[in-house]
């Protein structure tokens, strides 16, 4: 054989220099992502972890000027995204359910993914001005009832697709044994399928619950505010969101640091639900 | 399971498998399936063309092929499996106890019960090992605590799979390995009592020593089951069936005993494929 002609190693050099190139270029991109982060989490740490006292746990939200906590905010918070999660995970796991086993063939499943898609990139201040028009306006005032609503529409769709793609990746051979047996429908669906996918579609909830823990623009149409101790669920109550949203924009100081404080544990309860979610994933991909 | 696992088995949980006659010489062979003019189409392809086929009662019948010949097509017909899939349907007659089993009023579950079905991949259900069994058991009949161990006692040794699994049955049937698994499928499947169990590839996700049980297991089970067996090796077929059907593009080209067709086979294209010259 020849030796290998000039111009071949000039193309051998050339083909390393963009292999390092777009090293260089994705390494980057991803650090640019992940500083980003770090800095954000960072940020919030530096200025949240001081009010993040007894006190932040123990205390309604303060008027300007004296000291106080979230107490009423962190309650209702809680008892909105609940409410929430419990009237939404039904509707959507069944509504998974009909796109990944009943409708798969239907011509109703394919328009119904693709409004569920529209849905789950719609502005949450649409869904918070649609549920204002249709329950707050009626009611005559703002309320937590509302407040659920509107964040129950917005967990739906998140939920419905990762039931959808959790079943889908159950192999069809597992429904057909199941079939097989001469096994109905609805049994190889519970025994089988949801038995499956169960961790996804747990993983799936948590993370619509992720989602709906800090929108904000929906509750100012819908639950509004309290800045008092409420649990009525026909009132206005205070959530963690608003209130951070209401106190990180005042010109108070101890309204500012609340805010901080405020920020800091609702971005902590989400990566805490991301990451149990990840973990229940990653223990069901190992037994596999 | 329990202390009593060596004294023998009650009969009252046991169906009556074990009662059946043994395998009939082939002139007397009733059939279990009679098949008449069948066609099948997956939407608009044309996957078997007027296919008339008996398969007898308690025997192991083979069905051979190069790919996409509609050997698996043709054992999905005899569980209605393909009416899971709205683009596939059949036409003809397939006749089980006189009546057309793709009658669409036929009620497919109580069809499906007594045609069993054991995949290519093994498919054990999410579960443990003995809800995998009881698991089918459950949906026909109503058994005791105990009866029901007894059931599955009885299945997994039928599939000669209980010395191998008895002290962690309570254990995922995932956890088990490629030939336990399959096995596994075995026992699900006899563990209803059907009266066919339709094996499509059974052995092509195993190793060679799996292989040579689940053969030894087929041979076994054909004293009270009716089998019918789709395999791409030609070898085993030769050694678990007594008769063999080979089909070539959607038709059935040849069928008769096992020994005649590897021997002295009468169509041309039967011996080309047995001699690996086409497929």
């Amino acid at each position: 054989m020849a030796t290998p002609a000039p111009q071949a190693s000039m193309l051998y050099r050339r083909r390393k220099l963009v292999n390092v190139a777009s090293r260089i270029g994705a390494v980057g991109a991803a650090a640019i992502g992940v500083i980003a982060l770090l800095l954000i989490i960072g940020t919030l740490f530096l200025n949240g972890f001081k009010s993040l006292d007894i006190a932040m746990f123990t205390e309604t939200t303060p008027p300007p000027g004296s000291a106080g906590g979230m107490l009423n905010a962190i309650v209702g918070s809680l008892i909105i995204t609940v409410i929430a999660a419990i009237v939404a995970t039904p509707i959507a796991i069944l509504a998974g359910t009909y796109l990944a086993e009943y409708g798969r063939y239907s011509l109703l499943a394919k328009p119904t993914r693709f409004v569920t898609d529209i849905l789950l990139s719609a502005p949450s201040i649409v869904i918070g001005l649609f549920i204002y028009q249709i329950m707050v306006v009626p009611m005559g005032h703002f309320s937590a009832w509302a407040g659920s609503m509107a964040l129950a529409i917005i967990m739906i769709p998140v939920v419905v697709r990762t039931t959808e793609n959790m079943l889908g990746l159950v192999p069809d051979g597992l429904r057909e044994a199941a079939v097989a047996l001469g096994t109905p429908r609805w049994k190889v669906i519970q025994s089988v399928s949801y038995r499956a996918a169960r961790a996804g579609i747990v993983t799936g909830v948590m993370l619509g619950v992720a989602r709906i823990s800090g929108e904000t623009a929906p509750l100012l149409f819908t639950a509004l505010n309290n800045q008092f101790w409420s649990t009525d669920l026909n009132a206005p109550m205070a959530n963690m969101p608003v209130v951070i949203f209401q106190f990180a924009m005042s010109p108070y100081e101890d309204w500012q640091r609340l805010a901080w404080g405020g920020a800091l544990l609702i971005t902590l309860s989400v990566l805490s639900l991301n990451v149990v979610a990840r973990v229940l994933v990653n223990a069901k991909r190992q037994r596999q | 399971m329990n202390a009593n696992q060596n004294e023998p088995i009650l009969t009252t949980a046991v169906p009556n498998a074990g009662l059946r006659a043994p395998s009939p010489g082939e002139d007397t062979a009733r059939p279990m399936f009679t098949v008449r003019n069948l066609n099948f189409h997956y939407g608009r392809f044309h996957a078997l063309h007027d296919v008339n086929i008996d398969i007898p009662e308690l025997e192991v019948t083979a069905i051979i092929g190069p790919s996409g010949c509609g050997k698996s097509t043709l054992l999905r017909v005899f569980n209605r499996m393909y009416d899971l899939y709205p683009e596939q349907h059949a036409e003809g007659e397939v006749l089980m106890d006189g009546r057309n089993i793709l009658d669409p009023r036929l009620d497919l579950n109580r069809l499906r019960a007594r045609v069993g079905m054991v995949f290519q991949k093994p498919t054990p259900f999410p579960m443990t090992i003995y809800d995998n069994i009881a698991f089918g058991v459950r949906l026909y009949e109503k058994l005791s605590a105990s009866a029901m161990n007894e059931r599955v006692e009885w299945a997994l040794r039928k599939a000669a799979l209980w010395d191998e699994v008895k002290d962690k049955i309570k254990k995922s049937g995932q956890s088990l390995s490629g030939g336990q698994q399959q096995r596994l499928c075995i026992a699900r499947a006899i563990a209803v009592n059907p009266e066919v169990i339709l094996m499509d590839e059974p052995c092509s996700a195993l190793d060679p020593i799996a292989t040579a049980k689940i053969e030894e297991l087929i041979d076994e089970l054909s004293a009270n089951f009716t089998i019918v067996i789709v395999t791409h090796n030609m070898q085993q077929a030769a050694r678990v069936s007594r008769r063999t059907a080979f089909f070539h593009m959607g038709e059935l080209v040849e069928y008769g005993p096992t020994s005649q067709i590897f021997t002295t086979p009468r169509q041309e294209k039967t011996r080309s494929y047995i001699t690996g010259r086409i497929g």
